[in-house]
């Protein structure tokens, strides 16, 4: 199981990052659990200055944008 | 042949043939836009109404402004989405650290422009500034000059009104972004963040950054049809609200109203346009169209665009979520620094032009 956030305070991107997280992980057979951090102290905090980001079990792999799907793939197969 | 050089050469002919998809898609682009007026004339007199009358009138510079705008955002846009791919939030925090005011304010205020930003990051990014040591004012130039001169912004002014005029919007708003940064920063108000700032900002907690993703040309061209597609799903119905708008005001509005209104006799309303346009929360792309038609109308520059960047620059909800890091009395400080900057851009206009 891994845990993947997703931080972003919840603008159409952000939306589409998660839905994204969601479909690569049941593609793949792998099992998540996504979290949602929409706080800005918190996104701030972990070291985010763009959103949408993105971590996979505490390890951040990804800020700014939507991810690529073949990124995205390769972060939660690994 | 191995498969990791088979690899490679479809790799390298998939990259030729984006060069050359991105090349013909701008011969394409370059050969419609120079017969946009004959086109939007030709459609307009298949239409059942006179061409001279209110209404033609109207019609006639929606059907030109639409497509004219759509083309130039579709353009530029991709242009800047492949151009940023080679900046980062992170890079930029890097090189402002630790600058001194006034150089850093410059380069703070001139990477606000190339630096990917949406404003809903505004909270993040500024403290991902302050933390990592980048100093108030240097911070309050990038976060001023970022929304205020964007790509949008400058193209619909280019396009709309001419690139005087969009040349100096960009001159006036890196200047309004340099000096209220460096005011601010000359104003020590590092007290006024909330306290939970402060205290990342003392304790100097630089965060991770993330290593850079390695981008393929392929990469930054998709990048930039995503910023196309991005600013399209977000902004074409305000544009064509916008060029609604102007279109009416174009056919309809006297003359003599106008100039009476917003002329460059007019001193208050400087300060009005400003005021009025505090709460207004559109981007520039609503704005604009409407800019074009008062300033068709004779309303003077001056005023024109003193209500735009206000529209713009000090926008309510953007302030509510700064409120989130800075104290009510740092918020004022900083409408009240940037809208004097503003004032002051508005009155000088009016004199010159």
């Amino acid at each position: 199981m891994k845990i993947v956030k997703v931080y972003g305070p919840g603008c159409a991107r952000c939306e589409t990052t998660e839905a994204m997280v969601k479909d690569a992980a049941a593609r793949l057979g792998v099992e998540v659990e996504v979290e949602k951090v929409t706080d800005a102290k918190s996104i701030a905090m972990a070291g985010i200055m763009s959103t949408p980001g993105i971590s996979v079990d505490g390890e951040l792999v990804h800020a700014g944008g939507l991810p690529d799907v073949a990124k995205l793939e390769g972060w939660l197969g690994a | 042949m191995t498969t990791l050089g088979l690899e490679n050469n479809l790799r390298s002919s998939q990259q030729w043939k984006w060069h050359a998809g991105v090349v013909a898609f701008a011969i394409v682009w370059f050969a419609v836009y120079g017969q946009l007026i004959p086109i939007s004339e030709w459609i307009t007199s298949l239409l059942p109404i006179d061409r001279n009358s209110h209404t033609g009138e109207a019609i006639a510079f929606f059907l030109y402004d639409v497509p004219k705008v759509m083309m130039l955002l579709t353009l530029i846009v991709f242009a800047m989405g492949v151009v940023r791919s080679w900046f980062s939030p992170e890079k930029t925090r890097a090189l402002l650290s630790g600058k001194r005011e006034g150089v850093g304010n410059v380069m703070s205020a001139s990477l606000g422009i190339l630096t990917p930003f949406c404003s809903c990051s505004a909270v993040p990014l500024f403290i991902g500034f302050v933390s990592a040591g980048v100093p108030l004012g240097v911070t309050f130039s990038f976060l001023i000059a970022a929304p205020m001169v964007n790509e949008v912004a400058l193209v619909l002014l280019f396009g709309l009104v001419g690139w005087k005029v969009a040349l100096t919007y960009l001159a006036f708003g890196l200047g309004i972004a340099i000096v209220a940064g460096f005011i601010i920063g000359k104003l020590r108000l590092e007290g006024w963040l909330q306290d939970w700032v402060r205290d990342i900002h003392s304790g100097a907690n630089s965060g991770i950054a993330v290593e850079g993703e390695r981008l393929s040309m392929v990469d930054r061209y998709r990048l930039g049809i995503e910023a196309v597609r991005e600013i399209f799903g977000k902004v074409w119905m305000w544009i064509i609200l916008g060029i609604g708008m102007g279109a009416l005001i174009h056919g309809y509005v006297p003359e003599d109203l106008m100039v009476r209104i917003m002329g460059a006799d007019a001193w208050w309303s400087v300060p009005v346009a400003v005021l009025m346009g505090i709460p207004m929360y559109t981007n520039a792309a609503g704005v604009i169209p409407i800019v074009e038609a008062l300033l068709g109308k004779g309303a003077a520059l001056g005023t024109v665009l003193a209500f735009m960047m206000s529209v713009i620059a000090l926008s309510l909800p953007e302030m509510i979520i700064l409120k989130q890091v800075l104290t009510l009395r740092l918020i004022a400080v900083f409408v009240g620094v940037v809208a004097s900057g503003i004032l002051a851009v508005g009155f000088l206009f009016n004199l010159i032009f």
